[in-house]
């Protein structure tokens, strides 16, 4: 066993240690084209060496035995930063991959081809490490998207306050269901939060209204209703209101008015509160 | 089993839910309540749900019939309080809660009362007059 | 679906008397927070589960859930599985219509409680006892 073409292997690997982190920190320098520091990148060479090689030493059976445990962790942190620093999936696997090269070129200057049995099976160790870090950025990437989504989407939705006790909602552009729902927890929180009676929900910039977006109005009024507030809706053009009328949309007793303006009007005259002209002054 | 506190402030009758509410304390409330607005001749009930996560069908219904009952004994009831999510979920399960009056927190729902008992009193002075 | 789920943790709860449906509403609950679905699904999830723990328990003659956490593709979810061996649903399609304003308290529950969540599941009959199973993902 001491002899096996594997422990030879490994063992070679433990007396070049300081060859191999160098030869692959430069690859992975290479690949990075300058986005980590060499001395970052060292000492991540570093660490996921020591790791691989304690656990290889190990005879372990496949990179899910506990032996790798401590190697999984390495690199699935590795995988985390690189995913929230934003680099590409390619990037990210070199930093696993280019370790066989390094690797490749200290097992070539031995001339021992028996060698090569020990460098088929560690290269399909790395490219299982390899995948696993991959699954893990994968992973990161997609909670960074769905976070930054989830921001541009509460940034595109404001509440704002016209009066006391009224607010405004004014929405753009095209309502998918995943941005109603956002838009409608947004506006009841803010009702909420602000003791406010009275909403306007302005549809003027939206470009279409089909029976699932008038379906989401609809469900957004009646739950302020629930909470003790009155919508009126605003903004309603000529075409949309003849699609609604086409689809066969009953907006019930719900108000609604051509313009923000007049939707204020209505909803200042429910507060108890009315315009009037200063005398001389117009 | 614990029951929920009613307390009377004046002419109306106020109920708050704090705890995860069971059926049967909800049945509870509302044959405590029906009883309490009998006795003390309260003309509202004001119910504050702001402590309640969950407003399921059968809590839904509880409100629902304390509202119908109040009604029938001559007072009026005020749900306030409701959390957001709770509102968005009873739209969705089909909850429309017909019926029952709802306002933003205490303030609004007492002053809600109040016009509503001003309402019934000028009725009721008409028609002796 | 071709993407395989797996189980991150489960734990049981019986359902035999009224407070237990307050039990099991706070478990599925802590699970969900756990998964970190957003305020609004939890809601939607722990009343769709109050509604199922009921039915097992007033229609059902009382059984349990199993509640897990749950992953799949990378997203989390939360998986709650109602079962008794009551009688049963005759029909099962009439029990998931609407049925409010019949006061029906089992038509309501069904439906309303589809509504609430992504995936929905559903095997009973006659002397069979009933499985309910619903799933929420996070989004």
């Amino acid at each position: 066993m001491p002899d096996s073409p594997a422990a030879r292997g490994w063992s070679l690997l433990a007396q070049r240690r300081d060859d191999i982190i160098a030869g692959w920190t430069t690859e992975m320098a290479t690949a990075l084209a300058g986005r980590m520091t060499s001395g970052e990148l060292e000492r991540d060479a570093r660490d996921m060496f020591d790791a691989l090689s304690a656990a290889g030493a190990h005879e372990a059976r496949g990179i899910n035995d506990s032996a790798f445990a401590e190697l999984r962790t390495l690199l699935s942190d590795v995988a985390r930063t690189r995913a929230r620093r934003g680099f590409t999936p390619t990037e990210t696997a070199v930093s696993v991959f280019a370790l066989k090269s390094a690797v490749l070129t200290v097992l070539q200057r031995e001339a021992d081809l028996s060698l090569y049995e020990f460098y088929a099976e560690f290269s399909r160790l790395v490219d299982d490490l390899g995948l696993f870090m991959l699954e893990t950025y994968a992973q990161v990437r997609e909670s960074v998207i769905s976070e930054q989504a989830d921001a541009l989407l509460e940034l595109s939705t404001p509440v704002v306050k016209l009066w006391d006790g009224i607010v405004s909602l004014p929405l753009v552009g095209t309502l998918d269901s995943a941005r109603t729902q956002v838009v409608m927890e947004k506006l009841l929180q803010t009702l909420v939060e602000t003791g406010s009676e009275h909403a306007i929900i302005d549809i003027t910039g939206v470009s279409a209204v089909d029976t699932q977006v008038a379906q989401h109005l609809l469900k957004t009024v009646m739950a302020a209703r629930l909470l003790g507030a009155e919508c009126i809706i605003s903004g309603i053009r000529p075409q949309i209101a003849q699609t609604v009328v086409a689809l066969g949309i009953e907006f019930g007793d719900i108000s609604t008015k051509a313009t923000l303006a007049d939707a204020l009007l209505l909803a200042l005259r429910r507060s108890g509160l009315d315009i009037v002209a200063r005398p001389g002054q117009q | 089993m614990d029951r929920i506190p009613i307390l009377r402030i004046g002419d109306i009758l106020l109920v708050s839910i704090q705890v995860d509410l069971q059926d049967q304390l909800a049945v509870t409330l509302q044959e405590d309540l029906a009883e309490r607005i009998v006795t003390t001749g309260c003309s509202g009930v004001l119910l504050d749900i702001s402590g309640l996560e969950i407003v399921d069908s059968f809590i839904g219904r509880m409100i629902s019939t304390t509202a119908a009952v109040s009604r029938v004994l001559d007072a009026e009831t005020v749900v306030v309080g409701m959390r957001p999510a709770v509102a968005i979920t009873l739209v969705e399960l089909g909850l429309s809660l017909d019926g029952v009056r709802t306002a933003l927190d205490v303030d609004r729902g007492m002053a809600l009362l109040q016009q509503a008992r001003q309402a019934d009193a000028s009725e009721s002075a008409q028609a002796d007059g | 679906m071709t993407d395989s789920v797996s189980v991150e943790s489960e734990e049981v709860r019986r359902i035999a008397t009224d407070s237990d449906v307050v039990l099991v509403r706070q478990s599925v609950r802590s699970v969900a927070v756990l998964a970190k679905l957003s305020l609004v699904e939890q809601t939607k999830l722990v009343t769709a589960a109050s509604e199922l723990a009921r039915n097992t328990l007033v229609y059902g003659g009382g059984g349990m859930v199993r509640i897990a956490m749950i992953s799949s593709a990378g997203r989390l979810g939360v998986r709650a599985t109602f079962v008794d061996e009551g009688p049963g649903i005759e029909d099962v399609h009439l029990a998931l219509t609407d049925g409010w304003t019949t006061g029906i308290g089992m038509g309501l529950g069904l439906s309303g409680a589809k509504r609430l969540v992504d995936e929905f599941d559903i095997v009973s009959g006659p002397g069979r006892g009933t499985c309910v199973s619903i799933v929420k993902w996070t989004r």
